[in-house]
This record gives structure tokens, sequence and C-alpha cells, in this order.
């Protein structure tokens, strides 16, 4: 019933933000480093490189679908990178190069990032602390936690089985070669995280984000809806760890940073700061976007260093260029 | 709707784009036409002197037992210290930097492992600064408080560490080991060859493998770290006269991912690279993964003595070597304490030798019961509670 009340109230004011906030420019912006990409690097998009880029970008579109659920609705995740990081270490731990416990390994992992989003959500929404300074505390924790539990290096090993996921794919498939399993697993996550969002969970999800006392009223289950955000960006977060260190292996920095570079991939996809707008197929294309311009700036020789201050004025750009234009 | 809509034309002009850019048959730009970015300016950590020397010193044969290089010196210069004679039980103290990387936890057990065959020693006290300077200061004036009769110090960083250690020599025989502090007050400073023979190891070795033109890759963990910046800097000198295409240096943070992304980036521009030069063997595999991923085969590429690359080096049969910074220097600083405190004359500098692994003695290295990360140079296989208290299997 609360369903049907908030899918009249809500799709007013959200159809007429998506106007302001659809995914529009962003399909702009990535048109314009596809073609740069298109003209300085044609043989970029052979289907098998075409589907590398992908396997690659493949954890960052993950990260950032979850951080969208999170941002939508107001709040902040700041601790999926070292949630990234304490996942794979784990993994690394746990399996220590047994072929036989890789997706018993899986499931502990996708258990142990339900369980980080849901103490961020039940803290912030329970205790009323600030996400942002409750996912910085389970940032700060997670690091603590591994550094203490693994004496300062990664131990163990993952096996071959486990990094398959995120190195190696269908082998053999006309056409393209070979169509990596990170690119199927981003699939389905794309298609899950769409779907949660047209259905009553994303709007409702979309009102708290633009006003939580008027969804209250109206019915919504405010807190619960907050929670599920979060526990969704552990979920995926944990996703984004097997493919991460089946892509590189273990490693004590595979985490780091790419909070900001999830959070910047949401932004420059047109998602409002704040919440309330913009839509999930928008971070993912963000995501996508981001990787593009990395891989663009490195064909063009920039060094790799200018990377974090390229992120640092899109958000700036992002947050500024989308206050600009809700105002007029 | 809108959404699905828009989500829909995006895929399809994805696919369009690939369609076109399949079917396109105008010959493509050459890639590997492009020049590379060359070497860049040199390290101002490099001194033209100490290169020489180190350059050098490989060639020396080293003094000492040959199955102990860790007992081993280069050109030893032998110190007097009968003023430092004490009857044992003893009392040793160690002043760590940190245990936070895997080569100084194989380090550690190594030397943790020596003390125990030591029974003279009667107590050993470890504090270990989680690489902070202010930690270390504090730990070296709390260890002074405690009775030590010897002190070795890992020292976290050069300078500061520097009047800690001072102090301390007022007070104790004080042994100094890998980096180093800027004070002769020490009664040895223990270390192995150095940076520019590691970086100097790799980097001839890439160039012989190589045509001249070819173009090598190097990679490097972050810049400012002396240790390092003295590897690079070697390379640089050998690379520069040796007409090799540099085709860039790279910071890497240590992180595979990241390596393996530089890699594969620097594949698809270059359409191919000849060989990887590498300031750190942690991240070789990763490197080596990026050409295998990309359907190459794997070029020239220098690691070090860690077991997840000497194990593909062996496997895949890589035209590799390892130069090491061996972690057998742990075991020194315990040896020493006790050659001092009986008053036994020692080596000061102790210059330890600094072994590299080729393709002659490689299968003596690989040790697949042991882990991934742990580190071959370790002269620890006949230690007390080897394997297993290093993390490997028996």
């Amino acid at each position: 019933m609360s369903a049907t009340e908030t899918g009249n109230a809500v799709p007013v004011r959200s159809e007429a933000r998506r106007g302001l906030t659809g995914i529009g420019p962003i399909l702009v912006i990535l048109a314009v480093f596809l073609a740069a990409i298109a003209v300085r690097q044609p043989e970029f998009y052979d289907p098998p490189s075409l589907l590398a880029f992908l396997k690659r970008a493949a954890p960052l579109v993950i990260l950032a679908a979850g951080q969208y659920f999170v941002i939508v609705a107001g709040d902040f995740d700041l601790s999926v990178g070292s949630l990234v990081t304490a996942e794979v270490v784990i993994a690394a731990r746990l399996i220590d190069g047994d072929p036989a416990l890789t997706w018993p390994v899986i499931a502990v992992m996708a258990g142990f990032g339900l369980m980080v989003g849901l103490v961020n959500g039940l803290i912030t929404t329970m205790l009323r602390v600030p996400s942002f300074i409750t996912t910085l505390g389970m940032y700060l924790i997670l690091v603590g936690a591994v550094y203490t539990w693994t004496g300062g290096s990664p131990r163990g090993a993952l096996s071959e089985e486990f990094r398959m996921l995120g190195r190696r794919g269908i082998e053999g498939v006309p056409y393209l070669q070979q169509l990596p399993y990170a690119v199927l697993v981003l699939a389905g996550v794309a298609v899950f995280a769409i779907t949660l969002m047209r259905a009553d969970f994303g709007k409702v999800l979309l009102a708290i984000g633009d006003n939580p006392r008027a969804a209250a009223l109206s019915g919504a289950r405010v807190a619960r809806a907050r929670t599920v955000a979060f526990v969704l960006s552990g979920l995926f977060a944990a996703i984004a760890a097997v493919l991460l260190g089946g892509f590189g292996g273990v490693s004590f920095q595979v985490g780091a940073g790419l909070e900001f570079t999830a959070i910047t991939a949401v932004m420059l996809g047109g998602v409002v700061l704040g919440g309330g707008a913009g839509s999930v197929t928008g971070a993912m294309l963000g995501a996508l976007t981001l990787e593009i311009l990395f891989t663009l700036l490195n064909l063009l020789g920039v060094s790799g260093a200018l990377k974090s201050a390229v992120q640092g004025l899109i958000i700036i750009a992002a947050v500024a260029v989308g206050n600009i234009r809700r105002r007029s | 709707m809108k959404i699905s809509t828009a989500f829909a034309a995006t895929i399809a002009a994805v696919t369009l784009l690939t369609a076109a850019g399949c079917s396109s048959d105008i010959p493509q730009t050459n890639p590997s036409a492009s020049k590379g970015a060359g070497t860049g300016e040199q390290s101002k950590f490099f001194v033209q002197a100490d290169y020489d020397r180190e350059i050098a010193l490989r060639k020396v044969t080293p003094t000492g037992p040959s199955d102990k290089p860790w007992e081993q010196a280069l050109d030893p210069k032998l110190v007097d210290t009968a003023k430092y004679k004490k009857a044992g039980p003893y009392h040793l103290c160690f002043s760590n930097a940190g245990v936070g990387n895997p080569w100084r936890q194989v380090g550690f057990k190594n030397m943790q492992a020596e003390v125990a065959l030591h029974p003279e020693i009667k107590t050993f006290t470890v504090a270990d600064a989680e690489s902070k300077d202010d930690k270390q200061i504090s730990d070296i004036t709390d260890l002074l408080g405690k009775g030590c009769d010897a002190l070795i110090v890992s020292p976290n960083t050069t300078a500061t560490l520097t009047p800690a250690v001072e102090q301390a020599c007022a007070k104790v025989p004080v042994i100094v080991f890998d980096r180093g502090v800027n004070t002769q007050c020490a009664v040895t400073f223990i270390n192995p060859i150095g940076g520019y023979a590691f970086g100097a190891d790799g980097a001839e070795f890439l160039t012989q493998k190589m045509k001249s033109g070819g173009k090598v890759l190097a990679l490097r963990i972050l810049p400012g770290v002396d240790v390092l910046e003295t590897r690079w800097a070697a390379a640089k000198v050998i690379f520069d006269k040796s007409g090799v295409d540099v085709a860039g240096v790279e910071f890497t943070d240590g992180d595979p991912a990241k390596t393996k992304s530089i890699v594969t980036n620097y594949i698809q521009r270059f359409g191919n690279i000849d060989a990887i030069w590498m300031d750190a063997g942690a991240t070789a595999v990763a490197a080596a993964e990026a050409f295998e991923d990309a359907g190459k085969p794997i070029p020239p590429i220098n690691g070090e003595d860690q077991q997840d690359f000497l194990k593909m080096w062996q496997d895949k049969k890589l035209t590799a070597i390892a130069p090491t910074y061996p972690t057998f220097q742990w075991r020194t600083p315990v040896i020493a304490a006790l050659r001092i405190l009986g008053g036994q004359q020692v080596a000061s500098p102790w210059k330890l030798p600094q072994p590299t692994i080729t393709d002659a003695n490689l299968s003596q290295y690989v040790q697949p019961n042991m882990p991934p990360l742990h580190y071959a140079m370790c002269g620890c296989t006949m230690l007390p509670g080897y394997p297993a208290n290093w993390g490997g299997k028996s």
C-alpha cells in the first residue's frame, strides 16, 4: 500500500528532476571520449581489445552501482575501498592456494560484504551517525583490522580457480575470441541494479534522497531502505573484490582510493550529491567514462600521476555544473 | 522508460562502433613507430662514486664460509671490539623499523630463528616501530632503560633516526643494518652491496636480451626512497648508454592490479613492449600476466627472489633474472652482536654479498612448499622451525 502511495507521489517530481540530471550529458561526454579514442587508436574497437577494456572497467562500474544506491538516498559510503582490500586479503588467507575452497570463500566474501553494509546502515539509521562519519570510521576499522590480522603483509594465495573470474573468460566465442567472465558478472549486476531501481524500492530510495521527511510521511520505511542501500553497496564491493583479486592477485593496495574513484564516477554520471536525483545507468556510464578517460590519457602519453588531479577536477566540476543547472 | 531507452541506445552505439572498427580495412598507423618517453632526469639521489664502488663490488670475491653468505663480507676492514667484551648470558635488544611488507616479515623470522640458535642469548627484546620515526625514537630510549647488552637497529629513515642511534652508542654497542644512519658511532653497519648493483643487474641483463632500439618499460614502486632511487638511477645509466628506447617510467605503488593496467596500456599504445625492468619484484608476476592476457609472449623481465615470480619463471620458461636484496642479512646482526660481546673483531662496514638468481641456479631457489610472497634468498632453510614458521608446508 505504501508502495502505491510512493509510486504515485514520487515520479512527478523525479520525472521533472530527470530532465535536469538524466543520462544525456554523460552520453555526450562518453561519445566524445570514444570518438577521441577512435581517432588515436582505432584498434581499441577490435572486439577482443574492447572486451579486455570492459573486463578491466567491470570492478569500478560495479562499485559505482553500489555507491549509487547509497548516494541517491542521501548518504555516502567511504568504506568500499578498504572493504575491497579486506575481502581480497581475507580470501587469500582462507583459500591459501586450495582450489576446493574457491566457492565457499566467495560465499564468505559475499557474507562479509553484506555484514559490513548492514553495520554501516544500522549505525547510520539507528544511531543517527552521519554516514560520512560511519563509513569513514568503518574504513579506518577495516584498514586497522586487516593490518593487525595479517601483521602488515598479505599471506596465503588465491587459487587459479578463484582468479579465473577476474582474469579469464569463455574461450572460442566466435567473433569475440574470449568472453571474459568479468563482463558477464558486470552484465548481471547491471541488470539487477536497473531492475531494482525500476521497482518500488528504487522509487522509495529516490524519494528518501529527495526529501526523507516527506518520504516518511507518505509511508516509506526510510531507515530500512537506507540500510538496504548500504547492504547493496557492501555486496557490490564484495563482487568487485572477487574480480579485482582475480585480475591482479593479492595485495594490500588493491582497494586503495577506490571509494573516491567510485564517488567521482557517480557524480560524473549526473547523480546529485545529497541524493534524490540521477539514475544508476548514469552512475555506471560515469564509471565507464572515467575508465575511458584514463585509457585516453594514457594513449596521449599523460603521466599516470595526473589521474587523481583529473578525478579532483571532475568531482568539483560535476557538482558545480549540477548546481548551476538545477538553479536555472 | 527513458532510462532503458538510453541504455539500449548506448549498447547499440557501442555495438555499431565495434562493428565499424572491425570491418575497416584502412591500414592503421603503426603504433610501434611512436617514440618512448626516455629516462628523464637523473635522480637527485645519484652519487657517481657510490655507483662505481657498487658496480665494482659485484665482482669481488667475498671472504668467509661460502655456504653461509650471511657470515661473508666483501673487502672487510676489521675493527677491534675488545672493549665491549663481556661474559654471558646476554640480553640482546632490537629496534625494528617495522614488519610492514613480506620482505621484512621473512627477514624478522630469520632473525628470530638465528637468536634461537644461540643459548647464550638469554633475553631477546624487540620493539616494533610500525614504520613510524617518532615511535622508533622512543622505542630506542625505552630499550636503553632495559639493560640491553647490545642494541641492533634497523632504522626506519636515515636522517631522523641518526640522533637516537648516537644517543644509544654512548651506552651500548650498536649494530645498524639494512638502511643506514648518518653517523659512524655504531660498531658496524651491515647491508648488502646496494641499490645500484640491484638496478644494474636487471638492466644489464635486459639490454643484452633485447635488440638495439627495443622498447623497455620501467616500473617503479614510488619515488623518493633512497634504496629504490638508487636502483632506478643505475638502470637509467645503463639504458642511456645502451641505446634501448625507454618507452616509459611508471609508478605502480606496488599494486598488482595497477601494474597490470599500466602494462596493458603500454602494450596497446606501443603495439608491444620488448622488456620490463622493475625496481622491486613484488608486482613482477602481474606485469608478466598482462602479456599473457593480451595473448603476447612474456618479454625479458627482471623480478626478485619471491616464490610467485620464481615459480612462474620456471613454469613458463621466462627470459628472466632476479637480482636480490637478500633477507639473510637479518641473521648477520645477531652474529655480529655475539662476536662484539665476545671481543672478536668484526667487519665494519660489513658488506654482504648480493646474489643474483639466473637460469643456471633458478631450480635451487624454487620452493613449491613455500608461500608465494616468501623470499627465497633467506638463508633460512637449515634454521629451526623451517618451513612452518615462514608459512611453508613441510
